[in-house]
């Protein structure tokens, strides 16, 4: 079966590419990421700000499990209903730079859709360290000391 | 020397793999890495040093001090490297579709 979520990330490029085809409607894909109370219930997170405009600007806050909050930020350089978005990223008090996101909608059958991001990071080196790091976590699993550091970072 | 099965031998320690995670934010200093430990000085750069020696890690001298830092290069010749990432996006999407499937198109 092929899987529904792709990766690409070739080495010594400073991008990643994620794919996923959907069983939604393309309008309905693009609310996920335009409606604020929609926003908030599949990323488990509080929407403080989200101007869907040329030129907006979105905040959010994520509470962990152990009841500390992580503020994540960044600008709407462009938003184009059932189209494309295209902002940046930012996780607050990390060593993280700012990502820059494009996001591209795309309608396949009445029923499904499709959304590819591209997602370019400062540096190959900052690349590496975002793959790496559900990998690190993923093998820590057990490790609760600092499970705490990862939290603050996915 | 057997490189691949002695980085699994280092992966299979916890405490090598914490420092791992702890990496994988950014690059310290030897010194930083073993304050987040109660293991003793000497343990943690031993544990350092086995990571160092299959190239998870790579050692850089910035003044009188060693810093380390994650080889994701080497990192990706491990399997399943990029598994977890394309999990951790693949739930992401997957409850993105079950809650949107609850709402019709107006």
């Amino acid at each position: 079966m092929e899987l529904k979520t792709k990766i690409s990330a070739e080495d010594g490029k400073q991008e990643i590419r994620i794919s996923r085809e959907f069983d939604l409607p393309l309008e309905l894909l693009f609310r996920a990421y335009s409606e604020a109370a929609i926003v908030e219930q599949w990323m488990g997170t509080k929407v403080i700000k989200l101007e869907n405009k040329n030129h907006g600007s979105w905040q959010f806050a994520t509470t962990d499990p152990a009841g500390n909050v992580h503020g994540f930020h960044g600008v709407i350089h462009e938003f184009a209903p059932n189209q494309k978005i295209t902002r940046t990223f930012e996780m607050e008090n990390t060593p993280f730079p700012v990502q820059l996101e494009f996001l591209e909608f795309e309608k396949l059958t009445n029923d499904t859709s499709k959304l590819s991001m591209q997602i370019v990071y400062k540096s190959v080196e900052d690349r590496d360290r975002m793959l790496a790091l559900p990998f690190a976590k993923g093998l820590n699993m057990a490790h609760n000391r600092l499970q705490e550091i990862a939290n603050h970072l996915i | 020397m057997n490189l691949r099965r002695d980085v699994f031998q280092a992966l299979a320690d916890p405490t090598r793999r914490a420092i791992l995670l702890l990496l994988a934010t950014q690059s310290m200093s030897a010194g930083a890495i073993a304050s987040n430990f109660d293991t003793a000085r000497p343990t943690v750069s031993k544990h350092l040093q086995i990571l160092a020696e299959c190239e998870l890690l790579k050692q850089e001298q910035s003044g009188r001090e060693l810093h380390y830092h994650i080889n994701a290069q080497k990192m990706k010749e491990v399997a399943d490297f990029i598994e977890p990432f394309r999990q951790m996006w693949d739930n992401r999407f997957n409850k993105l579709e079950a809650i949107m499937k609850q709402y019709k198109v107006d």
